[in-house]
């Protein structure tokens, strides 16, 4: 008998069958997974998630005799009063026998419930998005270069051994320095014996043989099968190695204005931004900066959590970001991006000065500018705000800008998708109706 | 060990350590096997996580398993069940292989595991190497070796022909599973059996001829002209071995257009279905034996004072929820709990054997009152399964305690009608009902390939013999038949025709998909 401690084995063995399985539900899973997004608080965004889908290519079907037909027999435990003669009546909707035919799994095909870790979640959610126009590669921060393979060495730790090359240099020494097989002393000794069992001994021979099967014994031991001097190991150099770096400014209006069901949205959609780019860059920098008729940048915390209140003045945000940005990042060396979310309220004369700033000093040092303005849901025909008024002249002219309008949770996702979707190019068109 | 020793208690509270579950599988087995006689296997214990626990469900309880997405789909289920608390895991795994594999959970406390040892690694292992259905289906020293063959060769198939085409291969094979089993394995009629038979008979003319029958008129039969294309379609479907039960079987050796890799695929999972048969046909005499054992085993142990009376209590706890039966009424009521019925069973077996009442030397005449309950269980468990078994021990005063009664069940009408009850009158029927409910072959519908036009539309005939009425159940066998048709390559018909009228009741057809 043994006893093996199997604990310590590699978890996770069924990995490989959840990826096949999510795989074969991708489809019904990412619905679900957006069906989910609308559903919850803006707090809970980022997690995990019990899945409920319907999916036709779960169903695992085999040849079953059906319930609903013919006639049969079974016996039930637990009589108390029943006589031979007897007839019940069938409880509604099921087939007869108190619950004896109820599929005993509990497994209703249809619905299938089952959670994702937020990793999946998070994949699921962000597909195939990418940020547009990530063009300056610069380098940057030297002190995490990355480990390149750089040739060979006579030293390292023993999980670096480059076994074919050790290998290969131990058989070239031990043909070179003719190091005898294991078989050649065996079928020395071997003849030896043979020798030595006949009648008529040759001693002679015998004498001879023994003092062959020596040497080669002699030599098997002085020549190693692997002498230190074949050990080679791999060997990797830290190289620096350029990369992208990007900014992310999320602007937002937190003015009186807003109310707490559109600061909601204006957070979602911030929320799935940063999530998103937390997820797929991680070089990249988050810049957050609220405003009312004054702006200031806030850490994440302040950004989605506190609320304030006040009137609106949209330019200040913008100067706050010109001014993180020249103390911070130059735009020679640095992607800029920014997403501005707000409810379209502006100080009239406020927008002339925000589309002149815009224009000359934000728009050319921009990868990409998003502004989202969110409304309340009753509002169908949209009455032109300030902002979107002031905004659709600069989008006209300037590819990068993109604008759009989001009045439910349920379309945060599409736009988002719509903004990220690998090109900026079909924003533009949208802009302009 | 001297029993001296051995009267202090093997251990006392929760806590398990390797160094004890080896002294405490030791008094097992020194009771398990010197006293009761039992004959195992090599037993192997392995301690798991939960976890691991949840892969191996997941997979149909093997270890080792290829992958395929539906043990991911099960894992998933089982997880969120699992973790709402729904559902409480199996406190042990055990495998028919030998070495015998038993899986014990870390979490268990030491009672539960000297229990899991005594319940898997002596009853279940006994069993596995005794019973005559495992010793005929199964081979058990070779089949962790083909797991890990299968596993290889389908990750070697994945990463040859995509992820796709082997999922679309195996979920068909999945499907066809249940009819992927030869129960009567054919013994194949070589061409000197036949020629040797022939001369039997000749020979048999020969030395019983007589010239008076010669004289006797012939009825002059109207026999039809057999048509050269009626013996060609014979000869074929002789050929192909039709009618062949075995779905799986007959597609993997026929089918037209499928590659070999395909076939190789399909007989994995044929053989792998082949391997739970037995497993299928046992389970009240197999959970039975094992209940009965660990009861018998950690009794003993008891009575040597080598577990505390806390252990005891804890054991008799665990031990009375896994052998309740709920009434039909309850809502926890699921069918029968075959380790309830089967620990009865067992204990019955063994008091029929020692203190037999009048009724039973009636009705159990040769092991009434013999006094050698092993003995005599030993001999059910090598030689019986679940229906026979039923039909052979089950007492008239096992039906009084479980009060059984049977129903008879017509789905046109709206009501159902008590057949029988535990009475003298109702014993036999009772029984055989019960047993027929275990017959994997009446449970399982008859399906068999009746025809394959080879030379014409390549059309596959598959047919139901329906017993009773009883139709497949139209949805599944619908998606199931285009499983068939998939791997067939062409038009796919299933006839359900009347076992006894011979009529058709139902067609259904299935095309490949493009």
């Amino acid at each position: 008998m043994h006893i093996i401690d199997r604990r310590l084995n590699p978890k996770s063995k069924s990995l490989g069958n959840r990826q096949r399985f999510l795989r074969r539900a991708k489809a019904e899973i990412r619905e679900a997974v957006r069906d989910a997004l609308k559903r919850r608080k803006v707090s809970e965004v980022d997690g995990g998630e019990n899945i409920r889908i319907r999916s036709k290519g779960l169903r695992e079907p085999s040849f079953a005799l059906g319930s609903t037909t013919g006639e049969r027999d079974f016996v039930l435990p637990g009589n108390r009063e029943y006589q031979v003669g007897d007839v019940i009546r069938k409880p509604e909707g099921g087939a007869g026998g108190g619950g004896q035919k109820g599929s005993p799994d509990g497994e209703g095909e249809d619905d299938f419930v089952f959670s994702l870790t937020r990793e999946e979640f998070l994949d699921l959610f962000f597909d195939d998005l990418k940020l547009p126009n990530l063009v300056k590669a610069k380098l940057k921060d030297l002190r995490s270069p990355e480990p390149v393979r750089a040739g060979l060495t006579t030293d390292g730790p023993p999980a670096k051994l480059n076994r074919i090359r050790t290998m290969r240099n131990s058989l070239a020494r031990r043909i070179a320095l003719r190091r005898p097989r294991l078989s050649e002393i065996e079928e020395l000794e071997a003849q030896i014996a043979e020798e030595e069992f006949r009648d008529t001994q040759d001693h002679e021979l015998i004498a001879k043989l023994r003092a062959r099967l020596a040497r080669l014994v002699h030599l098997r031991k002085v020549v190693a099968y692997i002498d230190p001097i074949d050990l080679k190991y791999n060997r990797h150099e830290r190289r620096p190695k350029p990369k992208t770096q990007a900014v992310m400014f999320c602007l937002m209006d937190v003015s009186a204005s807003m109310t707490e069901s559109l600061k909601d949205l204006a957070k979602r959609f911030f929320m799935l931004l940063h999530l998103f780019l937390s997820r797929h860059y991680a070089e990249v920098d988050i810049v957050f900066i609220r405003h009312t008729t004054t702006a200031q940048e806030v850490d994440e915390d302040t950004f989605f959590r506190d609320t304030e209140s006040g009137g609106t003045v949209i330019s200040t945000a913008l100067e706050e970001m010109l001014r993180v940005v020249s103390e911070r990042y130059p735009p020679e060396d640095w992607n800029i991006y920014a997403a501005q979310a707000s409810d379209g309220h502006n100080f009239d004369d406020d927008m002339e000065r925000c589309v002149t700033m815009l224009e000359q000093d934000i728009l050319p040092i921009c990868q990409y500018f998003a502004y989202i303005e969110v409304m309340p849901e009753a509002q169908i025909a949209p009455m032109q705000s300030v902002a979107w008024a002031g905004y659709s002249e600069v989008a006209q002219s300037y590819p990068h800008f993109a604008m759009r309008r989001v009045s439910s949770p349920s379309e945060i996702y599409p736009v988002f998708r719509e903004l990220f979707s690998g090109t900026a190019a079909g924003s533009e068109e949208r802009a302009a109706r | 060990m001297t029993a001296v020793l051995t009267r202090r208690p093997l251990f006392e509270g929760a806590e398990w350590n390797f160094e004890l579950l080896k002294k405490a599988y030791d008094a097992i087995e020194e009771i398990g096997v010197a006293e009761m006689g039992l004959d195992l296997y090599p037993n192997q214990i392995e301690v798991i996580t939960a976890e691991q626990m949840l892969d191996a469900y997941a997979s149909i309880g093997m270890p080792n398993m290829y992958r395929h997405w539906s043990f991911g789909k099960h894992f998933a289920r089982e997880e969120v069940l699992y973790r709402k608390g729904a559902r409480a895991l199996a406190y042990e795994l055990v495998i028919n292989s030998n070495p015998c594999i038993n899986y014990v959970m870390e979490e268990n406390t030491m009672t539960m595991q000297m229990l899991v040892m005594a319940h898997a690694a002596m009853g279940h292992n006994h069993f596995f190497k005794n019973n005559y259905l495992f010793q005929q289906w199964t081979d058990a020293s070779a089949i962790l070796d083909y797991l890990r063959f299968a596993k290889e060769y389908v990750a070697e198939c994945e990463e040859k022909y995509g992820l796709d085409a082997v999922e679309a291969v195996l979920d068909s094979a999945h499907a066809l599973m249940p009819q992927g089993i030869s129960r009567h394995p054919v013994r194949r009629q070589s061409r000197t059996d036949k020629q040797e038979r022939e001369i039997i008979r000749r020979e048999y003319h020969e030395a019983t001829y007589n010239e008076l029958w010669r004289t006797i008129p012939r009825l002059q039969r109207q026999e039809k002209p057999i048509t050269p294309e009626a013996r060609e379609a014979e000869e074929e479907s002789q050929s192909l071995g039709l009618p062949q039960e075995n779905l799986l079987y007959f597609l993997e050796k026929h089918a037209p257009k499928l590659e070999d890799w395909k076939r190789e695929l399909l007989r994995i999972v044929r053989m792998l279905g082949q391997y739970f048969y037995p497993q299928r046909q046992t389970k009240v005499m197999n959970e039975g034996c094992a209940t009965f054992v660990h009861y018998e085993i950690m009794s003993r142990l008891y009575d040597k004072g080598l577990i505390t009376e806390g252990a005891m209590l804890e054991f008799m706890h665990s031990h009375s929820s896994v052998i309740y039966q709920p009434r039909f009424e309850d809502k926890h009521f699921s069918g029968f709990n075959p380790y309830a019925l089967g620990f009865a069973m067992m204990r019955d077996i063994k008091r029929i054997s020692e203190e037999p009442s009048p009724e039973d030397r009636d009705w159990f005449p040769d092991i009434a009152g013999n006094g050698d309950a092993l003995g005599n269980l030993k001999e059910a468990w090598a030689n019986f399964r679940d229906d026979s078994f039923i039909l052979q021990y089950l007492s008239p005063k096992l039906m009084r305690d479980f009060r059984l009664f049977q129903i008879h069940d017509n789905t046109g009408s709206s009501f159902v009608e008590v057949k029988a009850i535990h009475d003298d009158a109702g014993y036999r029927q009772i029984r055989r009902v019960l047993a027929e409910q275990y017959d994997a072959a009446a449970r399982d519908p008859d399906i068999q390939v009746v025809n394959a036009d080879l030379s014409g539309g390549r059309r596959l005939t598959l047919q139901h013999r329906v017993r009773r009425g009883v139709l497949l159940d139209k949805d599944q066998c619908d998606r199931t038949l285009q499983h068939v048709a998939h791997l067939w390559g062409y038009r796919v018909k299933m006839l359900e025709v009347d076992a006894e009228s011979g009529k058709v009741l139902k067609e259904h057809e299935a095309l490949p998909l493009p």
